[in-house]
């Protein structure tokens, strides 16, 4: 659920991620400590999840439009659930509404920062609860342009950063941060990051496959403040460069710090989706 | 004897009824949540190529099927799930069947560390980990009329009761009443020269069908290993076959379950691409081919693999293996058509491309390492447009051995074709 996401900030945070942002100006522009692009790109990434953390759970509703190159659309719908884990990766859930053959099928990912995600899938035809690789990070979610990992939690550990440039996006400034997946079974060799400097949005990541081929480009806009505090993109694009195809996905219906709680995310809430 | 038939049922539809009464006036006077209302119907094909070996067999199944399903749910998270299900085949009237596969009420909550769930009601529970037969899962009778493969279940009456936490997740079932086993009429395939008699069952329980019967499963996750240990003590779901005559001196085939206990494990180990498996079971009390009682342990061991994104596609094939072993050797008693499953080897890939239509390929092929019974299946699911579905299937019986109680599914060799309008 693209955790590529939505970035966010927490009030309480906001003077500490501003002064270690000046810091980071400072020491870029002055060279007064002569940090490594490897440094900044790092210090860049661990403010961007810092902002992120702290909002506890959510629901929300996606709605993703597929389009083939001959511009075919095909609609999948399905909601969302995440739970913040500390000092881990977070759990989500993901229960299919459309189509409608697949109604009711769920997928429960507990992400961890460094060891691989821990994955289950609910059919709910059979009643049964399937544990499932979680090796598959490459491989197409709902036939949609985004991959498993790309709907999977972004955890901090799980790139190495490089920062490149700054650069005009729209009217706001960007950074512009590489980051190299840590995972060996990633689809990417690399990925481009376009953040804004004032808030640390993400607006647009370009994906580099194994070959070093320029694979997709994922446009985010929209965006919103939820909680005073976190930004979260109303809409995204990701289009596949090589094959012309593109997916659309719009989030709805956003609700912050619900009753969720753990139960919610074990097999036996799992058995309980709808 | 039709007219008891439709008396039992008309009892026992009562006895449900009731209970979706009951459920929703105690739920009277809460605020309705969230409902929905969802299920599919479709038209299903099946033809059989070659000639049928006893009179009165037909060469087709055909007809349709209605699953809908409603949902209620009050504002504190209670819900209430009924789930009928309706067959219509025009070869075969015993095919031709209503069930409630689900009508549950649904609480749960938290209790200090722990969580606990109650379902008390109609519901299917499914228990194991392989995909080539159901070892340890006891809890529903099959309804296999439907398929020979054993997967549709018909509803079973329970309460349902879970507690959860750190130390894992243990469950217990209480099962006031017993399902009979559904199968094939006069005019339909994959059965045994006469037709098994479904009025009068027999039990080895004074209680009969209403024996209460207990289960329980413990079951807990240990990093990349997921173990549940189970329990079963109660009424048999395989029955016993046996030869009888009718009032009017025929011979006739009786269905006779036994009170058995079952003890289960099964067990997973997710490694990357790999999954491995293990079920196993120890069962007491169960008849064997020869009609004597034979205590005996039964067990499948496999796993699956998965190439992800092959042929730099994004399509995927995963590889089965399996190998089922009973201990009864030849007096195990016939589980599925054709297999018995006391020694006998399953493989099988699975292509799912991954496209918009979700199109997947299976073939599967499942052999007796000791005699010559062997077939094959072949599947391919596609989803059509938004609503519509396609299921087109062949189980193809390469043959089977003359000393197998199967032979006489020996021409039941079938193609299917099911499409499906899901809302």
């Amino acid at each position: 659920m693209v955790r590529i996401y939505p970035v966010r900030s927490k009030a309480l945070l906001v003077t500490r991620c501003l002064s270690l942002l000046a810091c980071l100006c400072a020491s870029l522009y002055t060279a007064a400590e002569n940090p490594t692009p490897e440094e900044i790109g790092l210090n860049i990434a661990r403010a961007t999840d810092k902002r992120a953390q702290g909002y506890g759970n959510f629901t929300a509703r996606q709605t993703m439009v597929l389009r083939n190159k001959q511009g075919q659309e095909s609609t999948r719908s399905l909601r969302v659930k995440v739970l913040e884990v500390e000092g881990d990766g977070d759990k989500s859930l993901f229960v299919f509404d459309e189509p409608r053959d697949v109604e009711g099928t769920a997928f429960l990912i507990h992400a961890h920062k460094v060891e691989a995600d821990d994955q289950w899938l609910y059919l709910p035809a059979l009643k049964r609860v399937k544990r499932i690789s979680s090796s598959n990070r490459s491989g197409s979610f709902m036939g949609s342009e985004f991959s498993y990992e790309d709907m999977g939690a972004q955890e901090l550990e799980k790139y190495t950063y490089r920062y490149l440039r700054d650069e005009a996006c729209g009217e706001l400034t960007c950074t512009v941060i590489e980051r190299v997946p840590t995972d060996r079974k990633s689809g990417y060799s690399r990925q481009v990051v376009w953040q804004d400097r004032d808030e640390l949005r993400t607006w647009k990541v370009e994906y580099y496959d194994r070959k070093d081929a320029h694979l997709k480009t994922l446009t985010m806009v929209n965006y919103e403040q939820h909680l005073d505090s976190y930004w979260y993109a109303g809409h995204m694009m990701m289009v596949n460069h090589l094959t012309g195809k593109s997916t659309d996905l719009t989030w709805s219906e956003y609700q912050f710090r619900t009753d969720l709680n753990e139960r919610d995310f074990t097999q036996t809430g799992l058995k309980r989706v709808r | 004897m039709r007219a008891s038939t439709a008396l039992c049922r008309a009892a026992f539809g009562a006895v449900w009824l009731l209970a979706l009464i009951v459920a929703p006036v105690t739920c009277a006077g809460i605020e309705i949540a969230d409902y929905d209302f969802s299920g599919s119907i479709g038209i299903e094909g099946r033809w059989y190529p070659e000639a049928a070996l006893f009179p009165g067999q037909r060469d087709h199944a055909s007809g349709f099927v209605l699953e809908p399903e409603f949902y209620v749910e009050d504002s504190a998270g209670r819900s209430f799930t009924l789930a009928p299900f309706f067959r219509l085949d025009a070869a075969d009237t015993r095919r031709t069947h209503v069930d409630i596969r689900e009508a549950y009420l649904l609480l749960f909550g938290g209790l200090g560390d722990h969580d606990w769930e109650l379902r008390l009601g109609v519901d299917q529970i499914f228990w194991g980990v392989v995909e080539s037969q159901r070892l340890v899962d006891i809890i529903n009778q099959v309804d296999f009329v439907e398929h020979p493969d054993g997967t549709a279940k018909l509803g079973q009456p329970m309460a349902h009761g879970t507690l959860s936490g750190d130390w894992g997740v243990l469950e217990l079932f209480a099962l006031p009443y017993h399902r009979a086993r559904t199968f094939p009429g006069r005019r339909g395939r994959l059965r045994l020269p006469l037709v098994i008699d479904d009025d009068n069952i027999r039990y080895e329980s004074a209680a009969e069908r209403w024996h209460l019967d207990f289960a329980a499963r413990y079951s807990n996750s240990f990093g990349p290993v997921d173990v549940g240990l189970s329990v079963f003590d109660g009424t048999n779901r395989e029955p016993a076959v046996q030869l009888d005559f009718t009032p009017g001196g025929d011979l006739n085939l009786v269905q006779y379950y036994t009170q058995i206990r079952q003890f289960g494990l099964d067990a997973q180990l997710t490694l990357g691409p790999w999954l491995l498996k293990l079920e196993a079971i120890q069962r007491a009390g169960s008849l064997n081919l020869p009609g004597r009682e034979e205590n005996y342990v039964a067990t499948v061991v496999g796993g699956e693999y998965s190439f992800y994104s092959i042929f730099e596609s994004v399509a995927d094939l995963t590889l089965f293996g399996e190998w089922h072993y009973d201990d009864r050797g030849r007096d195990a008693p016939p589980s599925r058509a054709p297999g018995t499953f006391e020694n006998e080897l399953f493989t099988a890939a699975r292509l799912a491309f991954n496209d918009v239509q979700s199109t997947e390929i299976t073939a599967s092929f499942i052999g007796d390492l000791g005699r010559s019974s062997h077939s094959l299946a072949v599947g391919l699911d596609r989803r059509l447009a938004e609503n519509w579905s396609l299921h087109l299937e062949a189980i193809v019986l390469l043959g089977i051995d003359k000393e197998d109680i199967h032979y006489y599914t020996r021409r039941d060799s079938f193609i299917e074709l099911n499409l499906s309008y899901n809302f």
